[in-house]
This record gives C-alpha cells, structure tokens and sequence, in this order.
C-alpha cells in the first residue's frame, strides 16, 4: 500500500488527494472496502444536498436558524419577478405590503410612504405596454449605505437593506442617492403601528423585504399574496444557494436588473422587460 | 475582626439604601409613589427589581441584535413586554401609551423620564389595537405559563 494519497484528478471529482473513485491501483483500495467508501460518499453527499434545500429554499426558507441565531452571511435573499405574468390592473402585492406593515395612502401622493409601487412602462413607439412591482432592490452595493452619514441604512449580512430608524436622523441623503425611488420619508406622528413594523415621524423607510418574516422562516408579504391570489409572478429566494429555485431560473434564464448600468448590483431580478 | 464589623456595616447600609427604598416604595403606597400594574403570569423575565434598574440596557442591548444581527429571542424584546405588561382601559382595551395608566408611563411620568419608543413602536399589542381581541386568545407561551401558574397554585399548602 503506498502511503502517498493519489491526487484525485483521475477521476475528474477535483476534490484533490484521495477520494472513493480514485482509479484503482497504487492506492491499494480492495474492493469491499471501495465500495463501502463509495456508499459512505453517497450518505454525506445526500445529507448535505437535505440540509441545503431545508436552510435554503421552500415553504420555510430561513427553517433552521434558532431565533438566537444571528443571519446568515452565505445566504443573499433575493426575488425574481415576471412581469409577464404581472397583471396591468393588479395591486394584490402594494396592498398585501400595506396591510403587512401597516402603511397607506393618507391623500398626499407627493409625500406618501410608498414600500412598493406599481409601475405601467410604455414604449411610444410601438405602444407596448407592461406592468411591474417596484420597491427597493437590496442592492449588494447600495448607494443609500454609502451616503449615509450615521451609518443608520445598512445592509444585513443576507443581503436585506434596512433603515436603523433608532440612528436615522431623517437628512433624506439615502432618499436622493436611490436610483429606484424606493425611498420615502414619515412626515406625521404616526399611531397604531404594527408591532412588528415600527416607523414613526421623522425617519426614512423602505420595503424591508418582511425581514420579520424572513427571520421567521415565511416568504414577503407580497409574494405570498401575489402566488395567493394574482399571477404567481414572484419568487423569493436564495440567490447564493445553486439547488434553490430562483437561483436555478436566474441561471437558466434570460432576466433582467434595473439599472445595472450602475454597478449596484441589485438582488430584485426581473424577466420580460 | 475589624473586617468583619465593616463588612456587617456595610451590608446593613446597603440594605438601608437598596433594600428598604425598595420595600417601601411598592409595598406602603403612599398616594404619590407609582404602583405599576402587574403583568400577566406569574413572574417577570428577571428579576423586578433588577428589571427596574436595568431594563433599558437590555432593551437597548436587543434593539441592535434584532435590527442588525436578526436575534428575535423573546426574553428581552420590547414586542413581549408589551405583550405581556398590557392594562386595558374603561373600554376593555389595551391602552397605548398615550395614556396616563399605560404600564411604562405609570413610573415614567413620576420620574420624569421621556421615553420615545412609542414614536415608532406599538404601545399595545397588535390584535386589540384592530379591536378583534385575538390577543386574549391563548398561543403557546401563555398556555403553558397558565398551566405553569395552575401547577404552582394547587401545590401551595
């Protein structure tokens, strides 16, 4: 038996040094025992690809993480919107956010909060249209955490982009640095607010992408209502886990992110646009 | 000997100065000292009079681990003491804060100590601000400190 581990390129597994599949030969594996390595590859290879899909993606995509956990950094939440299926008229996904967190419409267009919003776009040459969700797009390099002078917009170590409203001390810096207009600010003393929502007078928000639900293993307000009731036309998600559904669909699909241009790289995916 | 008198003498002025306060102000009640209203359950996630002195630290402590490091425990968040420290009013609903009886204002207002939670967060639990009084239905937690209570009342002599 040679004492040398074989490096593994042999079999093509890139795993380096010895693996179950290493070609027969020097490594002076008999048979049975090959096989019972092979078996035990399997075993861990499957229990890993379990784990995988139960921290990454489902019905319970943050099941696993103890409410003492802290996020984890190797997940980057993300959605993939298809504004093909997303319906001219159809609001379910602003009025699902509203009703979740506890904002609305108070008559003042100019200065309403406005998590999400529904965008018509037209092309005036030809007069085709479509609709899609606008909302923040939990850039990887977002320009409103970079502007912000109390460090009060951050961005999560999952990739969700938040307001600190306990530091926010309402400059509106981050409101002016968004390309997507995702920002707005609290012009009123505010009461009743949800309590897993807090937001008072003086302080910027956004669409949080329902960190409180996230944490708690559900999927955003909007997309359960959109897959509900309207179009299914939204997928909430691991970006960074490959077997995770949308991270599948945005390798196998044509999609889109607004602005790229800028280098923001944004976690809200679009197709059809 | 001479360290064992001054340790006795300094346990007794500690007593003076921790203990008895403490005993008179929530047990004598003259009229001008706040009596906050007890929670629901049998006890406090810490100790009370601990909890007096030290509940802003922890709740300071929390706010940054949930709002950075998403740690949603229970013990700590200000989301359970509402829950749990709710007083309801001549209406049989919870009050908020913007009333004089509300948990927090009862030792707030005597201290004079401006609190600004309530600009942002809910002052009362979430289902009886909607009026639906799904809070008075039981979740998990609360049947099983019910039980808890049931258990510790029927074995008291």
């Amino acid at each position: 038996m040679s004492g040398e581990p074989q490096d593994c390129a042999g079999c093509g597994c890139g795993i380096g040094g010895t693996c179950a599949r290493s070609p027969a030969g020097d490594d002076g594996l008999d048979e049975p025992r090959r096989a019972f390595l092979r078996g035990a590859a399997a075993t861990a290879v499957t229990t890993l690809a379990a784990g995988v899909t139960l921290y990454s993606f489902g019905a319970e995509p943050a099941a696993g993480r103890g409410p003492d956990e802290k996020v984890n950094p190797k997940v980057r939440w993300g959605l993939l919107i298809d504004a093909g299926k997303c319906g001219d008229g159809c609001t379910a996904c602003v009025t699902a956010c509203q009703t979740e967190n506890g904002w609305r419409d108070t008559g003042h267009p100019e200065t309403d909060a406005q998590w999400i919003r529904k965008l018509t776009v037209k092309n005036p040459r030809n007069g085709a249209t479509f609709s899609l969700p606008m909302m923040c797009q939990h850039c990887a390099d977002a320009p409103c955490v970079d502007v912000c002078p109390t460090g009060a917009s951050f961005k999560r170590a999952d990739g969700i982009v938040l307001v600190d409203k306990h530091t926010c001390i309402g400059c509106r810096y981050c409101m002016m640095a968004c390309p997507y207009k995702a920002r707005s600010f609290i012009h009123e003393p505010l009461a009743d607010q949800k309590p897993h929502a807090p937001r008072g007078k003086g302080t910027v928000e956004s669409c949080t992408l329902c960190v409180h639900r996230v944490d708690d293993g559900r999927i955003p307000a909007c997309v359960e209502a959109c897959n509900d009731t309207a179009g299914k036309a939204m997928l909430f998600g691991d970006l960074n886990d490959p077997s995770s559904e949308i991270a599948k669909r945005v390798a196998n699909y044509r999609t889109t992110r607004i602005r790229s241009d800028l280098g923001t790289d944004p976690g809200v995916y679009y197709r059809n646009i | 000997m001479t360290r064992s008198v001054r340790q006795s003498a300094a346990a007794l002025l500690a007593a003076a100065f921790l203990g008895l306060p403490s005993a008179s102000a929530f047990a004598a009640e003259p009229g001008w000292i706040p009596k906050p209203p007890r929670g629901q359950g049998d006890r406090c996630v810490a100790d009370t009079f601990w909890m007096r002195r030290n509940h802003m630290t922890v709740l300071m402590h929390q706010r940054d681990a949930t709002v950075h490091d998403g740690i949603r425990s229970r013990r700590f968040s200000l989301k359970g003491c509402i829950e749990c420290h709710v007083v309801k009013g001549a209406d049989g609903k919870p009050v908020t804060a913007a009333s004089p009886t509300h948990f927090c204002r009862t030792c707030h207002d005597y201290a004079a100590v401006r609190m600004d939670c309530f600009e942002c967060h809910a002052s009362r639990p979430e289902a009886d601000a909607a009026g639906t009084g799904k809070a008075d239905a039981e979740t998990p937690a609360r049947a099983d400190a019910h039980a808890l209570a049931r258990y510790l009342r029927s074995i008291q002599p």
